[in-house]
């Protein structure tokens, strides 16, 4: 194993630490104060988020320790959870065995072995170009033509959502920046922290502004909980975090506060999107796997749609 | 010894492959004797349902099989006779009237039995007309419950002719026992059944279309 904690993530480590100790301090004073009534099922349900907040950062840290083998795999599995919550709010038909089983099978293992070994052109066509063309034959084979374009398209969005955009994550390791992770590509993991921090704070500070101050409904048909105050409240001390953390990018304050508000930018909208998925399928939730948050998809709704752009754009900037 | 922990592993691996999730809606998941009616879209349909209920309750259910599917080959038959202990029968077959029926002699001993009255695998949409087995198996044991249960998503799992299982998060809605009434005939039992099996779809997290 690979072990590798860079000095500057220390602070990042311990000021989360501090935040979730502060947090479940909160939570457990809130749960004392409100035992009855409406409220208390809200203090429930945000102390069932702090708690699972508490594994997931813990989660976090120890896999982006261990380095690129234990990164790799960690995204693939939550890929794969991603993709089978995906899959099954779907109607689907039969037919579309085959595409499901090389979606999970091949597409997915595929997919984290180009970027396990970091062959970056194919790592970036295999899923737009030969998925998207391959998974539709899977289906026409079976020859039941019955809302075909729609169960086609269906799979192909699970798939480059939850396989393609979610393997942008790990792949911020193949970045090479002069003057940053050319002579140690293992800090590269700190722009794969970085994302992680940004988008999930923005997150999670867009609902603490919502939940305080939140009064005109964004999108009142697609998400309910998105508020104007939340979201401008969220987003700008979101960017402020982007800055603050700017030291263990390569990016000058200004660059990290474009950058942080480009992935914020794109995690509420990506949000956006996904919850009119959830909509159109009649659910509240993607599934029940991380108690207080619904499902894998729900968590990672925002880093589905900024992980991409972030890449791209660092890729371009800032490699030679 | 070893059918236990092959029990267990079963079970636990079911559950965690499939994300299963059990919902009781209309009964709790007692340890009393129960004839539990689903709806049939794939062979994996049993192991499911059977991996879904309490370590006890589980020791005493025993799913009804096609024997053509299970009887075939040494780990399906060892699977199905030694560690699910299925009562294997042989469909559109008739039976010998002078012997025993498995299914009644296995209620008489005090177990629960797994039924899928639909006879044959449906396509996971509707549900076909029920046999009436499970009429009679009722009548003559009335302190056995009968409980509807629908299956979600199992079709897509591993649907008819599938070889491979695709990841797929399947659940069980357990509904509330239905009794045969007095004087209620074979036929309107088996509707009301069907009813209350189809009424649980209904409540699924997302129907089936």
């Amino acid at each position: 194993m690979n072990v590798y904690l860079d000095p500057e993530v220390r602070p990042l480590l311990t000021g989360l630490g501090a935040t979730l100790t502060t947090a479940s301090g909160v939570g457990f004073a809130l749960h004392t104060r409100y035992r009855e009534g409406s409220t208390a099922a809200v203090i429930a349900n945000l102390n069932a988020r702090i708690r699972a907040w508490w594994v997931m950062i813990a989660v976090f840290a120890v896999v982006t320790i261990a380095g690129r083998p234990a990164m790799v795999i960690a995204y693939a599995a939550v890929s794969f959870f991603a993709l089978r919550e995906f899959v099954s709010l779907l109607p689907g038909r039969i037919a579309d065995h085959d595409a499901l089983l090389a979606s999970f099978f091949i597409a997915l293992p595929a997919q984290y072995y180009l970027v396990a070994t970091g062959w970056y052109g194919l790592f970036c066509v295999l899923l737009p170009v030969y998925g998207f063309l391959i998974l539709p034959i899977l289906s026409a084979l079976r020859a039941d033509s019955q809302n075909f374009l729609a169960r086609a398209a269906e799979t192909q969005w699970g798939v480059m959502i939850c396989i393609y955009c979610v393997s942008h994550v790990p792949a911020l390791l193949m970045l090479r920046i002069s003057g940053f992770s050319d002579v140690d590509p293992r800090r590269a993991g700190l722009l794969v922290v970085y994302l992680v921090t940004v988008v999930q704070a923005s997150d999670v500070l867009q609902y603490i502004w919502g939940k305080l101050l939140g009064r005109h409904k964004i999108a009142p048909d697609l998400s309910p909980s998105k508020t104007v105050e939340g979201f401008v409240g969220g987003a700008a001390s979101a960017i402020v975090l982007g800055v603050v953390l700017a030291p263990i990018t390569p990016f000058t304050r200004n660059q990290a506060a474009a950058m942080s508000a480009v992935i914020v930018l794109m995690g509420f909208l990506g949000g956006l999107v996904m919850s009119a998925i959830k909509r159109d399928l009649g659910v509240k939730d993607w599934g029940h796997s991380i108690s207080g948050h619904g499902g894998m998809l729900d968590r990672l709704d925002s880093i589905c749609f900024s992980a991409p752009i972030f890449f791209h754009i660092t890729r371009y900037f800032f490699t030679p | 010894m070893l059918e236990t922990t092959a029990a267990r592993v079963i079970a636990r691996s079911t559950k965690l492959f499939t994300g299963g999730t059990a919902h009781w809606k209309g009964c709790r998941p007692e340890n009393r004797q129960r004839i539990f009616v689903a709806n049939h879209t794939s062979h994996l349909d049993f192991v499911l349902l059977w991996a879904m209920l309490p370590a006890e309750v589980r020791r005493r259910t025993r799913p009804v099989a096609a024997a053509d599917y299970w009887d075939r080959g040494v780990v399906r038959r060892y699977l199905a006779r030694r560690v699910f202990r299925a009562i294997l029968v042989r469909r559109g077959g008739t039976r010998d009237p002078r012997e025993p029926d498995p299914m009644l002699e296995a209620l008489q001993h005090g177990d629960s039995l797994i039924l899928f009255p639909e006879g044959t695998r449906g396509d996971g949409g509707q549900l076909l007309a029920f046999k009436s087995g499970v009429f009679h198996l009722a009548a003559a044991r009335p302190e056995a419950e009968v409980i509807p249960v629908w299956l979600n998503n199992l079709h897509r799992a591993m649907p008819k002719g599938a070889f491979l299982i695709a990841p797929m998060i399947c659940s069980a809605n357990f509904g509330e026992p239905v009794g045969i009434a007095a004087n209620e005939s074979k036929q309107q039992f088996l509707a009301r059944l069907q009813d209350a099996v189809l009424d649980l779809a209904r409540v699924a997290p997302r129907a089936e279309k």
